[in-house]
This record gives C-alpha cells, sequence and structure tokens, in this order.
C-alpha cells in the first residue's frame, strides 16, 4: 500500500438523528489536517453511506451518531459493507455510546469510537495512524 | 483623572508589576473582555429606571413577575421519554411522586421526524432517544391515569408538534378535560431546526405556516397552551456563542410574530403566549446576563416595533435547561457540580422554569437515580439556599449590568444584519446563522482542544482510570414490541376514514386553511403520525439543508 494520494473520510449521520455539531467539527479538523473530506449531511440511510463511500473511493467512514441507535446503525454499514465487497473500508465513529457499546462494536470491526470529550487532534492521529490510501 | 482611573495607575499597576494576573484569557466564553474591576463608572451612561425598571414592570429587565420566587418558585420540569408510552407513562409516574411540578416529554427520532415505529426508517431508533409515539392509542398510554387538567405539560417536538398537539387535545377530550383547562407548552420552533437541531420535513415557509396556525389556534380554543417555545438550547448546544444564541433566538421570535401579524391576528392576541427557551451554560456571569438582557430586549421590540399594548405581550418567559454539550464522558460526576453552578445561574438569571442534566447523560439517557440527584440539586437550591427569598438579588452589579447591556449591543447587531437579510427565513436560505453557529463551534473546540478553555478532567486534572457508572439500557426487545403492537393496532383501525380524513388535511394544505380542526379529527380516527407527516411531504415536499462545515 502506497500512499499515492490523499486519505479520504466520508463523514456520516446516519439515522435521523440532528446533532451536527460533532460530525461538522470533526470533518472541518480532518479537512484542516490535510485529508479529503466528504461530509454527507444529515439523516442518511447506512445503504446511502455506503454507496457514497463506494463510488467515492473512500478509504474510512466516520459515523456520528447521538441518538443510541449505533448498534443498529453501525452493524448494518459493517454489513453493507462486506455484501459490497468493501470491507477494506476503515469504519470508526463516535457519539453517545456506552463503553459496554463501545466494546461491542470494536469487536464486530469498527476500529475506533470517540466519546463526548475527545479532541479532535486525537481523532486526526487516529487518522493519520490508522487509515492508508488505498493505491 | 477618574477615581478608577487613579486606583488603576496607583495601585493596580504598581501591584501587578510585582504579582502579575494569571496568564489566561480574561474574557467571557462569548469572547467578551472582562476587566479587573467594574464600578459606577462603567454604569455612567445607565439609568435605573430605564434599563431597569421594577420587577413585573417594562422592561422586565429583573424579573416578568413582581414576586418572581417570593410567590411560586421556578417550575422543575425534567425532560423525560424513553421506550415504550407504558415506561415513560411510568417515569412521569415517578416524577411527581418526587415532588416535580411539571412533565416535559421527549419523544424517540422516529416522531420527531415523522415516522411510525414500523417505518423502515425508524429501525435502530424507536424508543431509543424518547418515546416511541405512531398514533393516538400510544399517546393514551402516555398520559394514562395523569391529571391533564392538574399537571402542565411540555413537549419538545417540532415539525410533528401540530400532530402532538391534536393528540393532547383528544386525550384531554377523553379525559373530560376542557381545553381551556390545559396548560403547557409545545416546542415547536422551526425555525431554530433548519438553524441547530435539524429535525425538519417540509421547507422553512410552509413549516412556519403551521406553526402560525397553532398559534392562531391556541389562542381562542386552548389559551392558556404556549403554542411555542422559541428556543436558543439547540442553537447553542449546535456550539453558538451566548450572544449568537440571544441573538438568534430573539429573530426567530420575531418572524414568528410577523407570520402572525400578516395572518391578520392582533399582537396582544398571541403574543402573551409566546414563550422562551434557554441554555445554561458554564460562564457564570454571562449566563445571567443573557436572560435579563433577553428579557429587555424583547420587551422593547414587542412594545416598539409590533405596538403591542398589554404587559403580557411585552413578557419573556422562559424555561431553561442546563447545558448537555458541557457535561463530559471523563469523571461524569464532575457533571454533578456543573449542573448546580449552571442551574445557580438560571434562577439568577429569573428563569420561569428549570430542567437540571443528569451527570450520566454523556453516556446515555438518565438513570432514575442520576435523574434524581438532579431533580434534588433543583430542590436544595429552591429551599436550602436563600437565592429564591428576594427578586434579582443581582440586579445593580455593576459588572453584571454592564454584561447586560453589552449582551443586549451584540444581539442588537445580529439582528439589524438578519433585518437586512430580510428577516430570519431569508438569512436562513442564505446560511448565515448555520455559518456563524459551525465557525462558534469549530473555533470552541480548538481553544478546547489546545487547553486554551479549561475542561476539568478532559484536558486538565486528567485521570486516566475512573470508576464506571452505571447506566440505562434500553432493551432491543421494546423496539421489536413497539413495532408489532403499532402493526396490529394499525390493521385494526377503519381504514377508510383513516383516508378520508387524509384527504381533508391534505385539502386544509393545499387551501391554506388552518389544519388544527381537520388534525384533530384525523387523529380521533386513529390516523397516525407518520401516515400525517407523509401528508405534509406530499403537499409541502422536503426540505434539503445546504451543507455547510
Amino acid at each position: 500500500m502506497t500512499a499515492d494520494r490523499t486519505v479520504r473520510v466520508v463523514v456520516a449521520k446516519p439515522g435521523l438523528d440532528g446533532h451536527d455539531r460533532g460530525a461538522k467539527i470533526v470533518a472541518r479538523s480532518l479537512r484542516d489536517a490535510g485529508f479529503e473530506v466528504i461530509y454527507t449531511g444529515l439523516h442518511q440511510t447506512p445503504e446511502q453511506i455506503v454507496a457514497t463511500a463506494v463510488q467515492e473511493d473512500a478509504d474510512a467512514i466516520g459515523l456520528s451518531v447521538l441518538s443510541g441507535a449505533h448498534n443498529y446503525l453501525f452493524t448494518r454499514v459493517l454489513e453493507l459493507l462486506r455484501e459490497k465487497d468493501a470491507a477494506d473500508i476503515v469504519v470508526f465513529g463516535g457519539g453517545i455510546i456506552p463503553p459496554e457499546d463501545v466494546t461491542a462494536l470494536k469487536a464486530m470491526g469498527v476500529k475506533e469510537i470517540f466519546t463526548p470529550g475527545a479532541s479532535t487532534q486525537e481523532i486526526v492521529r487516529f487518522v493519520r495512524e490508522h487509515i492508508r490510501a488505498a493505491a | 483623572m477618574s477615581e478608577r482611573e487613579r486606583w488603576r495607575r496607583e495601585t493596580y499597576e504598581s501591584f501587578t508589576r510585582g504579582a502579575p494576573e494569571r496568564p489566561v484569557p480574561f474574557e467571557s466564553l462569548s469572547g467578551l473582555p472582562v476587566e479587573p474591576l467594574y464600578t459606577p463608572e462603567n454604569l455612567r451612561e445607565w439609568s435605573h429606571d430605564e434599563k431597569l425598571g421594577y420587577p413585573g414592570e417594562y422592561p422586565f429587565t429583573r424579573g416578568v413577575y413582581p414576586t418572581m420566587y417570593r410567590g411560586r418558585v421556578w417550575t422543575m420540569r425534567m425532560f423525560a421519554g424513553f421506550g415504550r408510552p407504558e415506561d415513560t407513562n411510568a417515569r412521569f409516574k415517578y416524577l411527581l411522586a418526587q415532588g416535580q411540578t411539571g412533565l416535559s416529554t421527549a419523544f424517540d427520532m422516529p416522531a420527531l421526524m415523522g415516522y411510525d415505529a414500523d417505518h423502515p426508517r425508524a429501525r435502530g431508533e424507536v424508543g431509543r432517544e424518547g418515546v416511541s409515539i405512531s398514533t393516538l392509542d400510544d399517546f393514551e398510554r402516555l398520559f394514562d391515569g395523569i391529571p391533564l387538567g392538574d399537571v402542565t405539560t411540555s413537549m419538545t417536538i417540532n415539525c410533528t408538534a401540530s400532530i402532538a398537539l391534536a393528540m393532547y387535545l383528544a386525550v384531554a377530550e377523553k379525559q373530560g378535560v376542557a381545553w381551556s383547562r390545559l396548560g403547557g407548552t409545545m416546542q415547536n420552533d422551526m425555525l431554530k431546526e433548519f438553524i441547530a437541531q435539524k429535525e425538519w420535513i417540509c421547507p422553512p415557509e410552509p413549516a412556519v405556516r403551521i406553526v402560525t396556525d397553532m398559534i392562531e389556534f391556541t389562542s381562542t380554543q386552548v389559551p392558556r397552551f404556549n403554542p411555542v417555545s422559541i428556543s436558543g438550547y439547540h442553537i447553542r448546544e449546535a456550539g453558538s456563542t451566548a450572544v449568537q444564541e440571544l441573538a438568534f433566538t430573539l429573530a426567530d421570535g420575531l418572524a414568528y410574530v410577523e407570520a402572525a401579524l400578516a395572518r391578520g391576528l392582533d399582537v396582544d392576541s398571541f403574543a402573551p403566549r409566546l414563550s422562551f427557551f434557554f441554555d445554561i451554560h458554564n460562564d457564570f456571569f454571562e449566563e445571567i446576563a443573557k436572560l435579563r438582557a433577553a428579557r429587555r430586549v424583547w420587551a422593547r421590540f414587542m412594545k416598539e416595533r409590533y405596538g403591542a399594548k398589554k404587559p403580557e405581550s411585552m413578557r419573556l418567559r422562559t424555561h431553561t435547561q442546563t447545558a448537555g454539550v458541557s457535561a463530559t464522558a471523563q469523571q461524569p460526576l464532575n457533571n454533578i457540580a456543573r449542573v448546580a453552578i449552571q442551574a445557580l445561574a438560571a434562577v439568577l438569571g429569573g428563569a420561569q422554569s428549570l430542567h437540571t442534566n443528569s451527570y450520566d447523560e454523556t453516556w446515555a439517557l438518565p438513570t432514575e437515580e442520576a435523574v434524581t440527584v438532579a431533580l434534588r440539586t433543583q430542590q436544595i437550591l429552591a429551599e436550602e439556599t436563600g437565592v429564591a427569598l428576594t427578586v434579582d438579588p443581582l440586579g445593580g452589579s455593576y459588572f453584571l449590568e454592564t454584561l447586560t447591556d453589552q449582551m443586549e449591543g451584540a444581539t442588537l447587531e445580529y439582528i439589524r444584519k438578519i433585518d437586512a437579510m430580510g428577516g430570519m427565513i431569508r438569512a436562513i436560505d442564505a446560511g448565515y446563522p448555520q455559518k456563524e453557529i459551525a465557525d462558534a463551534a469549530y473555533r470552541y473546540q480548538l481553544m478546547d482542544d489546545r487547553g486554551e478553555k479549561v475542561v476539568v478532567g478532559v484536558n486538565k486534572y486528567v485521570m486516566t482510570e475512573t470508576r464506571p457508572i452505571a447506566y440505562l439500557r434500553i432493551d432491543e426487545a421494546v423496539e421489536l414490541e413497539q413495532i408489532d403492537r403499532v402493526r396490529r393496532f394499525k390493521a385494526s383501525r377503519d381504514i377508510a376514514k383513516v383516508e378520508r380524513r387524509l384527504k381533508q388535511l391534505a385539502d386544509a394544505c393545499r387551501e391554506a386553511r388552518n389544519v388544527m380542526p381537520i388534525l384533530i379529527e384525523a387523529v380521533k380516527d386513529y390516523a397516525s403520525l407518520g401516515e400525517i407527516s407523509d401528508v405534509y411531504r406530499q403537499v409541502f415536499g422536503l426540505y434539503r439543508e445546504p451543507i455547510i462545515f
């Protein structure tokens, strides 16, 4: 894997939840850190998010969920990525997510979960260290 | 040379040469500079009668009622809702038994966005962030055994607020409670949805038209009900400063007044029932100043711009809530201290009602234990501390009065800008408040990340291991059970009747007739929230937001 091009991240708000302060801040921090960022906007279905990621040839998807629907929505995105043969796209995320669910989601394949209080530096560092642009 | 200037040179500066002040920015959370000392000189141009007046009188800076908390303490109104209607009904009854004095309903995301529990878009969200509601059957379970004539109920719901109001009125009718006795509040502030909370169905103009229908309908039919709670809370939580929160909220309020006047209503017929909702964040004095400035600015606009005659039309009554955004997931018990201080600011700012957040809300919806601590915090304030004994105890403080004037000035500047754009709907179309908030949120986050704003337990006094706290779990089975019940219930309805009602509603929407009377008939025939929202979608079209980050 060579970093021929910039890492491309889709930042997405799945489900019906409209809390977008975090997603927008993360999108902007990643952009300012030099990554290519596609922000989907609100109220996206898992199908729409995966379609965007595949179409845009994304290296990672960052999901933001503050409505408590994280278990369903994260799992569904992982499932759809596998179905589309795109499981190499790294999924990470954040929101109001209790520790037990963080552990379970990580076991299922979510790479990292950030909770309230996480800094943008931490998130940028994570993307820098764990996500590589597909050749 | 003034005395203050003399003090600055002779005493302060010679002192700070030897003992410098701390190297931190001396400014409020909104970025207003804070001086080392405030004296009567800061208030040289200031007039007691013009700026403050007396409580219960124009311009209401010191409070909307003459006796304030000496007459009745603020309403302790804890926001609650999760799971099935019967789960929330049990929490309501628990809170009332603990001495809470009003109800406040949290709905789940599907209900807030106009989907029934059995809609595919509701999957994973049913009963998660609030109570699941699809039909009047659910609403009846939600308020089962709660005397609607005695308890006031606030409902945090916006693009589907007209449907919730119709259901509430139908339940009251079934309980035999006259609408004239019903007190409560619908949030129903669509403008701030487009600006901040982002729950919507149709675009701003039809959305405001439905809000206006509700203002018009309640002004004659449900006269004790507040049809809209003009909300800064979500604007602030989305990352705005206190000044932006105040300015955009008041500008939203002015837009509703304009819409109701354009409908031909007399300002004094509806303005007394407009209510407000503000966030109370960490900056203690700035938050108090914000509420005081809010009252003064609103009173002036109502009197001077709209010619209101009744004092009630000029009174800005407000609910408040401690700042969710200030809570941290790290060392969660620290949130109890934050909430207590924010609650004190709300009370010193003269709020009419207050919700105190629970310390565990950065993890999940609150447990009964966490909610109880939050409610007890209010009871301690009201009954142990003495802060409720006199009206506006901080009035006349050189610092606070200066800050109140500064908040007022900065707010008026924003309102002038929005007026120049043609009002709030145009400003929203142009993405103006959205962009202002996104920028402020980003600036704040960077200050936080760089440690320029201390967040205890997060960027200072960090502990690696903290004790886990218990938090509320909502079983997946709740969702499946609710979906199943809604499906079965919908199948049992007289579907021809439902369809006839939906058709009548679509006609009322198209013909610009007030939707409330037909909505009430529709929900009584068990037309569902999702079906009614579909009518809105078909007639008015879907809103698509400009993507700004």
